[in-house]
């Protein structure tokens, strides 16, 4: 019998590095591996013994695409832990940070990461010699997402001013106007990225994924809510290990997430999107069915166009927070520690992120726990590409690896997060 | 007339969170101009095409925490002309580095189920540990704009103009109330490698080193100015003992009051 195989150095355009094994013998896929080499970094052992205080700034490196997503995910299980409710303007403004980085993390995928791939382009830059206008408009929406998380939090990357119980400084109303001015901006450019993505041609590929993601009673959800399925899962924060189990697999520096009883499970966008239609703004719902899509999205590759709606509504929500915004008297309230579990969570760009610790009555933490959303999409996309592959076994090669390398950055994954360069390997028999 | 060809520009990314490569796409308004002086020749993180090596300009991002990784440094070493380290994690080891001052093998087997799949370093150590590094530029993560700089200075055939001095100094230059001495914050400023424009002072917070050590530091004399703020000697070694830990410097004044703390 004649042998295949097929391989591709590494995939490109994620955030770290893994690789992917194919096996296909009489048309079926008999071996698949989602390799995950990204060196461990070992985050939750190195965080025993150090303070409450410093728990948002660790573990914001553990993602540089994402940190605001560890950082509120933090202060949230703190504050859980302390029985602090941070409300008011101080609540209003981790979520007008929050708005900045899924503006910065979305159109860094939509434009630099996911469109090349449509237009068959290697990178954004090459995209750029044919589409100029369009890369510049994903970059200067990328650059107004920046500049609200370095205007609330400090700086782009790894902000400094969060901390539990609020910030260090917060900004007074006036300082946010000019920036109002370029969200109207960020704003109109978002929703002519809604209508540009509907444009592109997708894949027909459905499939009846079991979507997990926060849900809020009155707001789409970033920082607060409890965790929902398509299926009937409705579970606050502190019951999140009885119901998710991970397990460890030989090929992967990452570890698998599992639904107990139900199995693998997606996270992010597009799950966010099908539970949480409802909560969009007028404008944000409007451009989706627009862009043709309904309530629900099943077409993974159609993650690009509600990543642009959710762009679209993180614009129109920054705006709404910074209307409405009053100079807190106090830039946090203030915190006391106590023995006990803090649990806390919430929606980074990429999908629901969990952090749990345990404490002492110093606030010094005995021990952590920390889900991001890559660990979770893993299974989710073995299962996509197990369906995708044999259905496209007669391309030619260069075509089908980029396809699958398509497939998997429908999940924007962050490897760095979930433990880079994804290797993809298939071998025929 | 043939085309003067581009200087070629690869990315390279070790353990890291991929904070300091992404500053690089993060200079929005810069890239695109970039890119017509400069050939981005390898960076899988914003590129599936490869051109070959040798490349005449490498940032590495990342510390060697894994035996591959302490090999494939080498090949990217013999790949460049130039080779700039950016970041904690490449020119001090990172925040991963706090397994150096512990036995690794506790690490992983408090993360994972089954500690014999994971194959790693007992140390996090930095670039220069391993081959010859043209020029280290600090930060977690590092500024863009000196990103920007060095890039361009590399272009030019020119020294990076970046001030190996302290965080005080920019402190000063931008008109920013000292935290410590106004409001008795404990700060790291003064023994701090400036880069970031002193943003914590500016957000009335105490500098937690994020850039590393500066040249020269005189970290005796800091220690003693927290204590007289009340910090106790454990929390003195915690506040050495972030992304920069493996630093000559804060290493040593980590391990003074280490020592401090197990004589009583």
């Amino acid at each position: 019998m004649k042998a295949k195989s097929i391989k591709v150095d590494y995939l490109a355009r994620v955030e770290g590095e893994g690789g992917l094994y194919i096996k296909v013998k009489d048309r079926q896929v008999v071996g698949f591996k989602l390799r995950i080499f990204e060196p461990p970094r070992f985050f939750e052992a190195f965080l025993r013994g150090r303070s409450f205080r410093e728990a948002p700034d660790i573990t914001a490196r553990i993602c540089g695409i994402c940190p605001v997503a560890y950082q509120m995910s933090a202060v949230h299980a703190m504050e859980n832990a302390f029985d602090v409710k941070v409300d008011g303007p101080l609540r209003a403004l981790r979520r007008l940070l929050y708005c900045g980085e899924w503006i910065e993390s979305h159109a860094l995928h939509i434009y630099m990461l996911h469109a090349p791939d449509f237009l068959g382009y290697a990178d954004a830059i090459q995209m750029a010699r044919d589409h100029g206008d369009v890369v510049q408009q994903g970059l200067s929406l990328k650059k107004a997402g920046n500049e609200l998380v370095a205007l609330v939090g400090g700086r782009e990357i790894h902000p400094i001013n969060v901390r539990v119980g609020g910030f260090y400084k917060v900004p007074g109303k006036r300082e946010l106007a000019p920036m109002a001015e370029k969200l109207k901006r960020a704003r109109d450019v978002a929703l002519e990225t809604v209508r540009w993505t509907a444009k592109l041609r997708f894949p027909e590929f459905e499939r009846d994924y079991l979507f997990v993601a926060m849900r809020h009673p009155d707001e789409y959800p970033f920082n607060e809510g409890h965790l929902v399925s398509n299926h009937g899962l409705d579970i606050a924060a502190r019951d999140y290990e009885k119901h998710f189990a991970e397990e460890h697999v030989e090929h992967s520096h990452a570890l698998h997430s599992v639904l107990r009883g139900a199995g693998p499970y997606f996270v992010g966008p597009m799950a966010r999107y099908s539970l949480n239609f409802d909560r969009l703004s007028p404008l944000a719902q409007e451009a989706a069915r627009q862009a043709g899509l309904g309530p629900v999205c099943r077409n993974p590759f159609q993650s690009i166009i509600v990543r642009s709606v959710e762009t679209l509504y993180a614009c129109d929500e920054a705006l709404r927070i910074i209307d409405e915004y009053e100079m807190p008297e106090s830039p946090a309230v203030e915190v006391q520690p106590r023995a006990g579990s803090g649990f806390g969570w919430s929606e980074a760009p990429r999908g629901t992120l969990y952090h749990r610790y345990r404490l002492d009555d110093q606030g010094v933490i005995l021990d952590a726990k920390i889900v991001p959303p890559t660990s979770q999409n893993q299974k989710v996309i073995e299962q996509d590409l197990r369906e995708f592959v044999p259905e496209r076994l007669d391309l030619p090669a260069d075509k089908l690896r980029w396809q699958c390398e398509q497939a998997i950055r429908n999940y924007d994954p962050c490897i760095s997060c979930s433990t880079h360069f994804l290797k993809l390997e298939i071998d025929r028999e | 007339m043939a085309k003067k060809q581009k200087p070629k520009l690869a990315v390279w990314k070790f353990a890291s969170c991929d904070g300091c490569q992404l500053s690089l796409l993060d200079c929005e308004d810069q890239l695109l101009p970039l890119t017509e002086r400069i050939d981005i020749a390898n960076f899988p993180e914003a590129s599936r095409a490869v051109v070959k090596g040798p490349y005449d300009l490498s940032l590495v991002e990342g510390s060697i925490s894994t035996p591959h990784d302490a090999e494939r440094i080498h090949q990217v070493r013999r790949a460049s002309k130039f080779l700039v380290t950016i970041g904690a994690c490449a020119t001090a080891g990172g925040i991963q580095a706090l397994r150096n001052f512990i036995d690794v093998k506790d690490f992983i087997s408090i993360v994972y189920a089954t500690p014999a799949y994971i194959d790693t370093l007992k140390k996090s150590t930095p670039i220069a540990e391993h081959i010859r590094v043209d020029f280290e530029l600090r930060g977690c993560p590092i500024n863009k704009e000196q990103l920007v700089e060095v890039v361009s200075a590399f272009l030019q055939g020119r020294k990076p103009n970046v001030r190996p001095h302290s965080v005080c100094m920019e402190c000063k230059r931008r008109g920013a109330v000292c935290v410590m001495v106004a409001h008795g914050t404990p700060c790291l400023g003064p023994v701090t490698h400036a880069g970031c424009g002193a943003l914590c002072p500016a957000y009335h917070r105490g500098c937690y080193g994020c850039f590393g050590p500066m040249e020269t530091p005189n970290t005796r004399e800091m220690s003693a100015a927290w204590e007289r703020l009340g910090v106790k000697q454990k929390d003195l070694v915690q506040i050495y003992r972030s992304f920069n830990a493996y630093a000559e410097p804060f290493y040593s004044e980590s391990r003074i009051h280490e020592s401090k703390i197990h004589q009583g």
